[in-house]
């Protein structure tokens, strides 16, 4: 860790088995340490990081002021208790980190690995390794470091990897040594080896090695290709030999652990914010006390003098001023109290364990619970208001199912009916003892004409069983574990493999396949491998006949070009098939043959080793070489594949935009697939005015593209605006109204009433876009029902710097936006360029290594666990498997946590501030003198002691409606997006009650006490007296003002709440005891000053005097506020409250819930015929389109009424609803069937019954019904969480109630 | 109600806390409990007040300010700092029974026994009575550690050297002539103060305990030479000592100086009148601060207190107003589920 930095390398030369000659360069060794501190340095190191924290500083300034008689006001223990206990809370967790990377560290340090010294090989511990030794593998073993391949046991020096740990895909990956070395067996040739490699310094890129092999005079060049990576896992191998070129730290595993970015929140940077104004505040007002303090000491303390006089160096007022001031920031620092930074951290940490423990965001299939990975940013997660997604692997299982194939012309897979009853799944097993049990199709022609024999099918699935290159594990007879590429590969073997076509292994020679129950070998002569430039890829085998044959399948748009003339029916009908195809939103993918002769391959071979061997434009030879041959080929078919769509996510889409989130969609996919993914997870709708589609090539056309959709968008608002003004009704007006010029323009700017409808809203869109250009004002009102598709390349010129504006303008006003083909780089673009231009908090999730840049660059990164490895997951700072679980993570946790910090800082700033400036108004009395009301340990107690439990669980638990309700009710986040619940202005109302509390508690004490006696006369006017009944009072109406600020009563709400007022009284006591006093009677001066104070009537009575005097205005402006402006949490809460209070069995909830979850299951089995896809997708996606699919839009939910948002007030809601004359509940009520489904939910209204049911039942539970149609109920689902619904559609909504029953 | 999953290692802990459903109870801040609950506490502080008042009207208080700041007034001849032992009198008439028991208070005006340094200049364990500390004074006691001629001054410190030393002596005028009221100077201090806080070292006489320290500047005599009349009244634990070094937490203050609760007077003072002799010895004109005599009696809340009084009936007012114009809101803008 601290070695000293050696110069940048240029470049790196390691000559093998010379370890002497490798020192003089001083590589690193492949030793790794990840840990910080050891024992040794860890005070040292811990201490200096942490004093790096500005409040830490702070702290030890402050303590360094106490030890200066003339300005310590205080005791140096005040400062240095808290301080100590902060830094070793911190220290303690830094400790415990850095021991369990200590023990990670030493468990892989000390693996063994087999190291050619002198001739044999010699078990040696990883870190021992050096740079330039030879190093023997043997399967499944870890890489030791990053390894030039020399040789392998496999022919040709081939070895196989798994890269699961370095990048996270699973999948296997072939390298291969450079051709003079891979018959390196023996290991005399390998200990006399001494060849010289010069490559590129360590850098971290996976995917890139360049550099030269320098043996016998000659030049080898070196490849990524030729590398073994520290990380991946040997298999399939039984054992091969490496030349370490970077070991430790130089890997590119390590090279790639750099931290990551640290992500602060915005509540983070608002905290920081009010911090530095804190300070301020502290100074002015030890500028003040200062100032009264020069004055008193002229105008009193002068005269004073013969009781207190002035003392050298203290022996002028000026100077007694300038003391006066450092005395005064000593006492007044507990206005940022240093326990604040601690206790969000405790907070936060709290907030991430319920993340982690969450059973709703465990996915029982793949056993994964969600974690928080970064514990410092939960409540940004109920703050977002953009979300960017992946498509592959997030929205998508990325589980490809080979779906349908049309063969000669002919399709298979097409259901005849598809709203009937699904088919039977085809039983393969009496067929073929070799499939795969797990696939499934449906149409039993295929199976058929399999059996029959059809040349074609044959010579099809043949194609689909050799050409690929899966790799093949048996490991029991008629066992196959395919190992593929991608999952489509996967799929297409696969079935194949049922069909009868059974891939079995493969040699770099030879595939052997059973081909309908025969064995038969193929002898491979080559493999023609796919790139993203070719699209395609082939292979060439002879057959046991000797026939050479050339397969090939790729993009049709590529194929179909390079097709034999006599194809041309064929492949119109097969065109027509694709499209088909496309259009149900399947991956496509044409196949091809062609025979070749002797003569045709010898010629061709030749070329292309020519090509091979050729060592510049080796790869611009190889695709003219391959180029040449996959011409003049026949058609076969072509086989479309169903990218799985994610359970859950039109519903999780449509509950996040109903929560005004935004969501994106970034794909690599192409603009077909991407939309009809869009439409299958109903981020589009058939209800949309407009979808705009931006693709244009040129700066210019995107330009004018981007202007026309703004026009467009304008022109429409415009007759809407036309429309209204005749009264329209339903859900356009409500979709209007929140969009609101007519409500905006009162410029109430309501922003206070978050979720009192569409208001607080507007008046917010209208301030912030007020930062913004003019134009990009307006589109943000606009914001009506319309989506933009935006190509990657037209993407490319929308993200200049010229152009971004108008993008971003144009973007933000469309509900939701979908861009495709767009690189990783382009994805953390658009990121950067919202929180650029929006200031707002953006959320990106994805699942794989081209969403990493995305996810680093946004404020919350969410990696999907899934398909993909755990690249994703590891940049991420929250990860779960289902994309579902995201709304449960925003509106949920994410809402929770946010109110929670928002209620804990509000709470905390008002405490300290009405525990501190009471020693400003005692200042005024004292002569300024810095004489502290309290006693030193109240002081020092009062913030970790005496209050710091209550705020923590309420900061912890406290919730103010059920998590169900928050998910049922979206508009709930609002708050969150708005940042309505902690801003400057709740700041200076928190500090405004604080400084109110803290004139109450002096100035009652003070008019009381000045002339009061105890019932035996003596005064009660003594300075110890006055500092008890002050802080009893403190204590008092904090803990007072805690229990109103808790919503929430759980039993550690009760203990900490009870228990902080026992403590201060039982601490209090006993520090007051004359036992405690007679150990050390230099110490506690109180001794007594309780018991005194406490036992006089005329204390309580002026204790109680000043808590009425601070709560009840507090009381009952809560309480007006909640009649006259409830937010929409404090009328959920309450509809919650009252049905709790009438709880009555009714009927509806369960039959209602039914209908919904019917309907979904129904939307999975036909939303399936809209996913698209492109073969390959997984390893390229940036294909030519392959077909413009027709985009036949399934008219399903009206997702418009209820992503609108609502024009009125939620009260206005609950009434109208109430008023309904024959509100569904009723319907449900009177049947006895439905009774019995739901349990007891009171008729409360329609939302709250339908709602009511799910608060026993997790989401998951909503798809997994038998399918039985009907979209209006899939509108009831919803339809509760829009108040705007008109009466219309509730009587259709009951017509579906009566149907479901 | 759900079907049962598959259970497996990694599946979160199903229990109340970890899936934040604990049992929790949900305040509302409903009108049910708030209008009824500010009526109710309304009428509490009402009573409260209206019995404070009461109480407070029935108690008397009477003060003699004898600074002597007019030119008339009979301590005017002591302001001048170059009399010593200045004495004066005061008349006043008591025109009904005082009744007992009587406090009589001596009071400071602008007299800052809540500065910061004063306040901290004393060593607390020379007062619990170590004796290390009577030879070497703490630094707290700065500036009166050590006298001109570097020995230590015991008890050291502002606070001890400022000790209020002025005397009174009151007695009733009867046809001419005075009958000297007896004046209790036992128990006026804190019992704490008394037996715990401060103590004499356990030296007999207690004037050895002194040797080698001196007095502190403004006293007229040693410590332990406090109350020549009652030799357990001295050192540390003199009575009047004692209610000095507890100091005052505002300018304005004051202290108890006797009861009056023997002989005659147990009943309290008798309607007649009366006269004050005043020792006058400490200056407090220099900057402007007053003295003052008070006499009092105590009810079971202490002294006279009108403050308290008021503010309970204000409070209890604001409360019940509070609560018609909440239920007025509430009526008009209720929720319309309410029923």
């Amino acid at each position: 860790m601290f070695r000293k930095k050696p110069p940048p390398e240029e470049e790196r030369r390691v000559r093998a088995n010379d370890r002497e000659y490798n020192e003089r360069f001083q590589y690193a060794s492949n030793c790794i340490m990840t840990s910080k501190y050891n024992i040794i340095t860890f005070l040292p190191v811990n201490l200096f990081e942490q004093f790096q924290e500005v409040a830490n500083t702070y702290f030890l300034f402050l303590l360094i002021l106490q030890l200066i008689p003339q300005i310590s006001s205080l005791s140096w223990f005040t400062t240095i208790v808290p301080l100590a206990l902060v830094l070793s809370i911190t220290a303690v967790k830094d400790a415990t980190d850095d021991y369990f990377r200590h023990r990670s560290d030493n468990q892989v340090n000390n693996r063994r690995s087999q190291v050619l010294m002198r001739g044999s090989l010699q078990n040696e511990k990883w870190m021992n390794v050096r740079v330039g030794d030879i190093i023997k593998l043997e399967n499944n073993q870890f890489v030791a470091a990053d390894l030039l391949l020399l040789s392998s046991s496999e022919p040709h020096g081939l070895c196989y990897i798994e890269t699961a740990e370095l990048d996270g895909e699973t999948n296997m990956k072939v390298r291969q040594s450079v051709s003079v070395t891979s018959e390196f067996g023996d290991l005399n040739i390998l200990s006399s080896f001494d060849g010289e490699v010069v490559c590129e310094p360590p850098n971290n890129k996976l995917d890139r090695f360049r550099g030269t092999l320098y043996w016998r005079d000659k030049k080898y060049t070196l490849t990524n290709q030729n590398m073994l990576l520290r990380g991946c896992v040997l298999r399939n191998t039984e054992s091969c030999f490496g030349l370490v070129i970077f070991a430790g730290p130089d890997t590119k595993l390590m090279q790639n652990s750099g931290r990551t970015k640290f992500k602060r929140t915005s509540i983070d940077r608002l905290m920081n914010t009010l911090v530095r104004w804190i300070f301020g505040f502290l100074v002015c007002m030890g500028v003040i006390l200062a100032l009264g303090n020069a004055v008193w000491e002229r105008e009193v303390g002068s005269l004073f003098q013969r009781y207190l006089p002035w003392e050298p160096p203290v022996d002028n007022f000026l100077f007694s001023a300038f003391f006066s001031f450092w005395s005064y920031v000593i006492i007044l620092n507990t206005v940022v109290p240093i326990s604040l930074y601690v206790s969000v951290e405790v907070i936060r940490l709290g907030h991430s364990y319920f993340i982690n423990w969450d059973q709703k965001m465990f996915c029982s299939l793949c056993s994964t619970a969600a974690e928080a990975r970064t514990t410092t940013l939960n409540e940004e997660l109920g703050q977002v208001e953009y979300v960017f997604s992946d498509k592959t692997g997030t929205l998508t299982q990325n589980i490809m199912s080979f779906n349908k194939c049309s063969i000669n012309g002919q399709t298979y897979g097409e259901l005849a009916d598809p709203l009937g009853p699904l088919p039977k799944r085809l039983d393969f097993t009496q067929f073929n003892p070799l499939a795969d049990p797990d696939f499934s199709f449906y149409d039993e022609k295929l199976l058929e004409a399999v059996k029959v024999g059809d040349s074609h099918t044959h010579e099809f699935f043949r194609l689909l069983s050799l050409c690929h290159t899966v790799m093949s594990e048996e490991k029991s007879e008629g066992e196959l574990l395919y190992k593929a590429q991608s999952p489509d590969e996967g799929a297409l073997v696969t079935a194949a493999r049922n069909f009868g076509f059974v891939f079995r292994s493969r040699t770099p020679r030879t595939i052997t396949t059973t081909e309908m129950g025969r064995t038969v070998t193929y002898s491979l002569l080559a493999i023609l491998d796919f790139n993203n430039i070719r699209k395609r890829m082939s292979v060439i085998v002879r057959n046991p006949e000797g026939k050479i044959r050339l397969y090939c399948k790729g993009a049709d748009t590529v194929l179909l070009e390079r097709l034999h003339p006599s194809n041309q029916e064929l492949m119109a009908v097969t065109s027509d098939h694709l499209n088909d195809y496309a259009a149900d939103g399947l991956r496509t993918l044409a196949l091809a043959y062609k025979d070749l002769s002797e003569d045709d391959w010898e010629e061709w071979s030749e070329s292309h080793s020519n090509a091979e061997k050729s060592t510049d434009y080796r790869e611009d030879r190889l695709a003219s070489a391959y180029e040449q041959i996959e011409q003049e080929m026949m058609l076969l078919g072509a086989t479309a594949i169903e990218d799985k769509l994610q359970e859950g996510v039109p519903e999780t889409i449509a509950v996040l935009s109903l929560a005004n989130i935004k969501i994106w969609v970034l794909t690599g996919d192409k603009q077909e697939t991407a939309v009809n993914i869009g439409y299958s997870c109903k981020m589009l709708t058939d209800d949309m005015t407009e979808v705009f589609i931006i693709s244009g090539h040129t700066v210019h056309s995107v330009r004018q593209e981007l202007r026309n959709a703004r026009k467009r968008m304008l022109e429409l608002s415009q007759k809407k605006d036309g429309e209204k003004v005749e009264g329209m009704e339903g859900w356009g007006e409500a979709c209007f109204r929140t969009n609101g010029f007519e409500d905006g323009q009162k410029g109430d700017g309501t922003a206070e009433r978050a979720g009192g409808g569409g208001g607080g809203g507007e008046g917010n869109y209208l301030q912030r876009s007020q930062h913004s250009s003019h134009s990009s004002n307006f589109m943000d009102i606009i914001s009506g029902e319309c989506a933009l598709v935006i190509n990657g390349y037209s993407l490319a010129h929308a993200l200049e710097a010229d152009m971004e504006v108008e993008f971003v303008s144009t973007a933000c006003a469309c509900k939701a936006v979908i861009c495709c083909r767009v690189t990783p780089l382009q994805k953390a673009q658009v990121v950067e360029l919202i929180k650029k231009h929006k200031k707002a908090v953006t959320l990106a999730i994805g699942d794989g290594a081209n969403d990493v840049c995305m996810i680093k660059s946004a404020h919350i990164g969410v990696g999907i666990s899934g398909q993909e490895g755990i690249q994703a997951v590891l940049a991420s700072d929250y990860s779960f498997s289902q994309f579902r679980f995201l709304q449960r993570l925003l509106l949920v946790h994410g809402r929770w946590s946010y109110l929670r910090m928002c209620r804990f800082l509000c709470y905390f700033f008002y405490k300290n501030f009405a525990f501190t400036m009471v020693h400003f108004w005692f200042g005024f009395f004292c002569g300024f003198s810095a004489q502290t009301v309290y006693d030193q340990y109240f002081i020092t107690l009062y913030n970790i002691v005496y209050t710091s439990l209550p705020v923590l669980a309420m900061g912890i638990f406290d919730q103010d409606v059920p998590d169900q309700r928050s998910l049922e009710y979206p508009k709930l986040y609002e708050p969150g997006q708005l940042n309505l619940l902690f801003n400057k202005k709740e700041f200076f109302i928190c500090i405004a009650q604080g400084i109110y509390t803290s004139l109450v508690l002096f100035f009652v004490p003070y008019a009381v006490l000045s002339d009061a006696t105890q019932s035996t006369g003596v005064p009660l006017a003594d300075y110890q007296t006055f500092a008890v009944t002050t802080a009893t009072a403190l204590v008092i109406v904090v803990s007072v003002q805690i229990a109103l600020d808790t919503g929430f009563w759980t039993i550690f709400n009760h203990v900490f709440v009870w228990g902080s007022l026992g403590t201060y009284f039982t601490i209090m006591i006993a520090l007051n005891s004359q036992t405690v006093f007679r150990i050390f009677p230099n110490q506690f001066h109180f001794v007594g000053s309780s018991q005194n104070t406490l036992m006089q009537p005329v204390v309580w009575l002026t204790i109680a005097l000043a808590t009425a005097i601070c709560i009840v205005p507090v009381l009952a402006f809560r309480f007006l506020k909640l009649d006259l402006r409830p937010q929409l949490s404090d009328t959920v809460r309450y509809t919650q409250l009252v049905r709790q209070k009438r709880r009555k069995p009714a009927g509806v909830a369960g039959a209602w819930r039914g209908a919904g979850s019917t309907s979904e299951g129904r939307l999975l089995a036909r939303g399936s015929s809209r996913r698209s896809g492109y073969a390959f997708a997984h390893q390229e996606g940036f294909g030519e389109l392959i077909t413009s699919g027709k985009n036949m839009r399934l008219s399903s939910l009206a997702l418009a009424s209820f992503a609108s948002r609502h024009s009125t007030s939620w009260i206005e809601t609950l009434r109208r609803k109430k008023n309904t004359p024959t509100p569904p509940s009723t319907a449900g009520e009177s049947s006895p069937a439905q009774s019995c489904l739901s349990g007891s939910v009171p008729p409360l209204s329609n939302s709250s019954s339908v709602l009511g049911n799910s608060q026993e039942t997790p989401i998951e539970e909503e798809t997994d019904t038998t399918p039985v149609d009907n979209t209006p109920s899939e509108k009831v689902l919803f339809s509760v969480t829009s108040p705007a619904l008109s009466a219309a559609s509730k009587a259709a909504d009951h017509q579906v109630s009566a149907e479901d029953t | 109600m759900v079907k049962e999953e598959l259970s497996t290692e990694n599946r979160p802990d199903n229990t109340a806390f970890t899936q934040q459903r604990l049992p929790a109870w949900q305040p509302i801040l409903s009108a049910g409990i708030i209008i009824p609950g500010f009526v109710l506490i309304g009428l509490a502080f009402i009573g409260i007040g209206v019995a404070l008042l009461v109480t407070s009207q029935s108690i008397q208080v009477m003060e003699i300010d004898y600074t002597g700041v007019d030119q008339g007034s009979p301590c005017f001849k002591c302001t001048d700092s170059t009399v010593s032992n200045c004495k004066c009198e005061i008349e006043f008439t008591i025109d009904k029974l005082f009744e007992g028991p009587v406090f009589f208070y001596y009071g400071l005006s602008n007299y800052f026994q809540n500065y910061r340094k004063y306040g901290a200049s004393k060593d607390a364990s020379q007062l619990s009575g170590d004796l290390d500390y009577f030879t070497s004074p703490a630094t707290e006691c700065d500036p009166y550690i050590k006298d001109n001629n570097d020995k230590p001054i015991v008890p050291c410190g502002s606070i001890a050297n400022s000790m209020f030393n002025d005397s009174f002596v009151l007695s009733r005028l009867i046809n001419g002539a005075k009958e000297v009221v007896p004046l209790d100077g036992k128990g006026i201090s804190w019992w704490t103060d008394y037996n715990v806080k401060y103590r004499n070292p356990s030296i007999t006489p207690l004037k050895n305990a002194f040797n080698g320290t001196v007095k502190p500047i403004n006293w007229p005599r040693p410590a332990y030479e406090l109350d020549t009349s009652d030799p357990a009244n001295n050192g540390f634990i003199n009575q009047d000592f004692l209610v000095w070094m507890r100091r005052a937490a505002l300018p304005n203050f004051r202290k108890l100086y006797r009861r009056i609760t023997e002989g005659n007077y147990a009943d309290g003072l008798p309607a007649g009148d009366y006269s004050l002799e005043i020792t006058y010895n400490y200056p407090v004109l220099s900057f402007d601060g007053r003295k003052k005599v008070v006499f009092s009696n105590v009810s079971w809340m202490g002294g006279k207190n009108e403050f308290l009084g008021i503010a309970y009936l204000v409070i209890g007012s604001l409360c019940v107003i509070m609560s018609i114009v909440m239920l007025i809101v509430y009526a008009k803008f209720k929720f319309p589920d309410e029923d």
